[in-house]
């Protein structure tokens, strides 16, 4: 079957859920959907995967992605041994590789840099990640995965637990919810760790949610946990209470009922409990995995369209 | 004249009308005299105003406006006139009108933001609401909500 779009996203940069509509989400995670590996689609296109600082999974999900489509990688991980260190500032960085690239992949510690660097070059953007700002194809991931197992993005019950002040994952993935219908959302953090007002304005009449510090999962279609860092609280005996408060293990996991979803953004540390692994709930092992094909269907929309 | 307040008048230069109560002092900061200025500069707080009910309004003699200047007055006085004065007489009107795109006006308060870096990146935010006014960082995306005259360049 032929796949048709109302999106040229040939040359299209991919930098914030915000730039996107509910079509073009839909048209990516339907891309995504019916991509299979194919080396000639992508032969000859060289993807610049520019990590400014490492992410290991991410990195290797789109390095998989470009190599499935038949498409070659070059760039570094991590600014050692790299001009970068002397000095060269992002703007000349990226001026020099868009000559040997044909799709830039990046993360970056600076918020904004993906924007900038796409304002910057002729060449399509993806942003892996900058800073503590936004990382599009997380997103689109744990919406493809959300989509995989209840079929449907509309009239669900979502359960964000943890660190929602400072979980990229969990303001974006909020965001993008918006675009969607009769979506009700429970915020579950310790009070120190709220979503940021500045999302809850966003959400405002359009997702009706609620906040609770209690770690209450019933009725919920999708729970998505996140990990609270020790960073955040003033002292270790604070933070350990808090920890325990959130954790996920077998006995939190009765309240669910049988068709929720568990998911983490990964890596996890210990608020999801080992044993919940087994628990056909847990689907953060197939969420990570959903990277690529969500990947794979980015890079080629954005360099050969649909 | 309605009961208004009478404010002497200046011969040549520029009066900025209809400021929002109290943000005088901001606008004064805007045009770079608020530790003086070799001219006239006449300044008249919560003045009673038909339109806005109290209202400031500057008065500086012998001065003209830049563009960029108005674009920082209309995000701290959207409602502000400013009027250009040539022998006694108002020459031109301008009512100040926030663009959507603000380049080099006014900077984003993320300090981890790019354009607050070395690597040397114009400010860049973009008017999302006028009222209540509402700003967004094109790069960073962080929010900016009210006049933030702290933030003006
Ligand atoms: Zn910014």
């Amino acid at each position: 079957m032929a796949q048709r779009t109302r999106f040229d996203w040939r040359g299209q940069d991919i930098i914030s859920i915000r730039d996107l509509s509910r079509e073009q989400i839909e048209d990516v995670l339907n891309h995504a959907q019916q991509i299979r590996p194919d080396p000639q689609m992508l032969v000859g296109k060289v993807m610049a995967s520019l990590f400014f600082e490492p992410s290991t999974r991410t990195q290797l999900s789109f390095t998989t992605a470009m190599h499935r489509l038949g498409g070659r990688v070059i760039g570094f991980s991590g600014t050692e041994g790299t001009s970068i260190v002397k000095g060269e500032s992002l703007q000349d960085t990226v001026r020099t590789i868009e000559r040997y690239a044909d799709v830039i992949v990046m993360r970056h510690p600076l918020e904004g840099s993906a924007q900038f660097v796409a304002d910057t070059v002729t060449i399509p953007v993806i942003n892996a990640g900058d800073g503590a700002n936004q990382h599009p194809t997380q997103t689109l991931m744990d919406l493809f995965t959300i989509k995989k197992f209840h079929q449907r993005l509309d009239d669900l019950k979502i359960g964000l637990v943890g660190d929602l002040k400072y979980g990229r994952t969990v303001h974006s993935l909020a965001i993008a919810l918006t675009r969607f219908r009769k979506i009700e959302l429970r915020l579950i953090s310790p009070p120190n760790l709220r979503m940021p007002p500045a999302i809850l304005k966003e959400l405002a009449g359009i997702v009706p949610y609620s906040e609770t510090a209690e770690l209450d999962l019933r009725d919920l279609d999708v729970v998505y946990v996140t990990r609270i860092q020790k960073e955040r609280f003033p002292d270790i005996e604070e933070y350990e209470k808090v920890r325990g408060a959130y954790v996920i293990n077998l006995k939190a996991c009765e309240m669910l009922k049988p068709s929720a979803i568990l998911l983490h953004p990964l890596p996890r540390v210990d608020e999801i409990a080992p044993d919940v692994d087994a628990l056909p709930h847990a689907k953060y092992f197939d969420q990570v995995q959903n990277g690529v094909p969500v990947r794979m269907a980015l890079l080629k929309l954005v360099l050969v369209g649909s | 004249m309605n009961g208004e307040l009478k404010v002497s008048k200046i011969k040549n230069g520029t009066v900025i009308d209809h400021i929002t109560a109290g943000m005088a002092p901001a606008v004064l900061k805007i045009l770079g005299i608020e530790r003086g200025c070799p001219d006239t500069v006449i300044v008249a707080m919560n003045v009673k105003s038909q339109r806005l009910g109290l209202k400031d309004m500057v008065k500086v003699e012998n001065r003209a406006l830049a563009a960029e200047t108005v674009k920082k007055i209309a995000i701290i006085a959207p409602q502000a006139t400013v009027n250009i004065i040539k022998e006694m007489n108002v020459v031109e009107k301008i009512h100040v009108e926030l663009p959507r795109d603000l380049i080099g006006i006014i900077r984003c308060p993320n300090r981890n933001c790019i354009t607050n870096s070395s690597e040397r990146v114009v400010p860049y935010l973009t008017v999302e609401s006028r009222d209540p006014l509402t700003m967004r960082c094109h790069y960073c995306e962080s929010l900016v909500e009210g006049p933030a005259a702290e933030l003006l360049l």
